[in-house]
């Protein structure tokens, strides 16, 4: 079977409010990507588009930003899987590139989140859940993950400190990234003291600093087969392996509350097909829409055992000269989180590390590289394996 | 002229925003009336399902039965929110949370009155039908 590779990235800058229309942000992500793989439109067989939809105003988005990026009439289509949907574009273009279907797909991720209030934008985000049997509760998405939060805390004797590390962690990193929304220093005192903003309540035990920002953003990922990527790429970046998971969307519906069943099982997948383990991953981006997403991506992903996440962020393994470093781009709490854009960003990061361009955040010779990408509270997981070698 | 056939869109009292007009599991409406939860069972299989459903995915057939939510369940885990989505800003703060009946868990609200330092995981709860002050109905969960 064919082998996948990735031949360019690109993302905009991820802001507070885009001021433009969805498609000329989409247009930032695209010329970026097209740049770095040295491609043109015509060079590009086919488009997976990727956002979550309840944010647009226009129906269908797919159709219009193929023809805005000049990929007409190259077929395009749509895929959605919530907050991991750029994940699940990058395992729909592996698909076409792996089966010979197409030669060079691009993947295109984008959210334009700023077109509705917060609040607005909590409730569309609280319907992720289970709307016939949760949203009436007034659900949010802050509030599940500190569900998950206060089971960790109550079984592992995890503290709010450990999440603040985090926190701390990401800020460190997201004042060097200049495509993250949120680029000034945050220390674990400032969650810590009631007079700084970052200590305000979400979702007991959750504070302002534990939760990402919502952003505008546009991310771009040009997958190629084998021959394709040695045309246009001098250091194309190998998918190893991808798996993806599921799990009940109401909480009824499931047992594990200090973790994400979802990631576990996608992480087995994707381990099973690269062929290798956690021990063998270099770098790192996890899913950290909160300080406790992180926490369990450690576990989840093998990184450390259950209820041993405390340890890594403790002793800084996941800062960038660590054992695995773990978001050294500053990870959605520092760059925002667009969601249909995340994924496609977090891949980017990867890319980037792999090829050794990172820059200030580059970690020394990683060969492979893993991104967690997680879609409602574990509703859908997604993990991709990358690696500098085929 | 032809009569117009009427809608049964009970669900739409479910909670301080329903999201939900129809559904085949409309009766749950009428038992939270009645100040009963309840779930279904799959007559064939006997699989047990709350939030309760009018299809059993194992036997593919929708011969169910409705069960009584009681006696105790475990708080799994809660959180309290200060700060609300749309349409339910008059409701803060308040706390949702997960009940472990064994069979099935619950997932919704802690009833008013109940200060989250009261609340300790794995304490012993009770699920109730619960009217709301704008006229809808919900279940909360109370100390047993």
């Amino acid at each position: 079977m064919e082998k996948a590779a990735i031949i360019g990235v690109g993302q905009s800058t991820f802001v507070r409010q885009y001021p433009g229309s969805i498609r000329e942000l989409v247009f930032e992500g695209f010329k970026e990507a097209v740049s770095d793989a040295g491609v043109t439109a015509a060079d590009i067989d086919a488009s997976v588009v990727c956002s979550a939809p309840e944010y647009d105003k226009q129906r269908s988005p797919a159709g219009v930003l193929a023809e805005y990026l000049g990929l007409n009439p190259q077929p395009t289509f749509y895929v959605e899987s919530l907050c991991s949907s750029s994940s699940t574009g990058l395992r729909m273009a592996y698909s076409l590139v792996k089966s010979g279907l197409h030669s060079v797909v691009a993947v295109i991720g984008f959210q334009k989140m700023s077109e509705i209030s917060s609040s607005e934008s909590q409730e569309r985000m609280g319907r992720g859940a289970d709307i016939q049997w949760e949203s009436p509760f007034g659900t949010m998405m802050p509030a599940y993950y500190a569900m998950y939060a206060r089971a960790h805390m109550e079984a592992f004797g995890t503290t709010l400190e450990d999440l603040a590390l985090i926190r701390e962690k990401a800020a460190t990193y997201g004042q060097l990234n200049d495509r993250a929304v949120y680029r000034k220093p945050v220390t674990t005192g400032m969650l810590s003291d009631p007079n700084n903003r970052m200590s305000g309540p979400v979702a007991s035990p959750l504070r302002v600093g534990d939760c990402c920002a919502n952003a505008d953003g546009s991310s771009c990922i040009i997958v190629a087969n084998e021959e394709k990527a040695k045309t246009f790429c001098k250091k194309p970046v190998w998918i190893l392996g991808t798996g993806a998971a599921t799990a009940s969307v109401n909480l009824a519906g499931r047992d594990l509350f200090t973790g994400l069943s979802v990631a576990r099982q996608a992480a087995q997948q994707a381990y099973e097909v690269a062929g290798i383990g956690p021990k063998q991953v270099d770098v790192a981006e996890v899913h950290d829409c909160f300080t406790i997403a992180e926490m369990m991506a450690y576990e989840n992903l093998g990184f450390a055992e259950p209820g041993e996440g405390k340890d890594l962020i403790r002793s800084k393994e996941t800062y960038k000269e660590g054992r695995i470093p773990v978001n050294v781009d500053g990870g959605l709490l520092s760059k925002g989180h667009p969601i249909g854009a995340t994924g496609g960003s977090q891949i980017r990061t990867i890319v980037l590390q792999l090829r050794g361009e990172a820059g200030d955040i580059q970690v020394k010779e990683p060969a492979i590289g893993l991104i967690h990408n997680i879609g409602g509270v574990g509703l859908y997981g997604n993990v991709t394996i990358l690696g500098r070698a085929s | 002229m032809s009569k117009r056939k009427e809608v049964d869109d009970r669900f739409k009292k479910f909670g301080t925003v329903s999201f939900t007009g129809i559904t085949k599991v409309n009766d749950f409406i009428g038992h939270l009336e009645e100040g009963k939860v309840t779930g279904t069972r799959c007559k064939d299989c006997g699989l047990v399902f709350f939030p309760p459903r009018a299809d059993c995915y194992q036997c593919l057939t929708d011969n169910m039965e409705w069960f009584e939510v009681s006696g105790k369940g475990r708080l799994v885990t809660f959180s309290r929110l200060e700060f609300a989505p749309v349409g339910f800003q008059d409701d803060v703060p308040y706390c949702i949370a997960l009940l472990d009946y064994g069979e099935f868990k619950v997932f919704g609200r802690i009833g008013t009155g109940l200060e989250e330092k009261e609340l300790k995981l794995g304490m012993e709860m009770v699920t109730t039908a619960n009217a709301l002050p704008n006229g809808q109905l919900n279940y909360v969960f109370k100390k047993a």
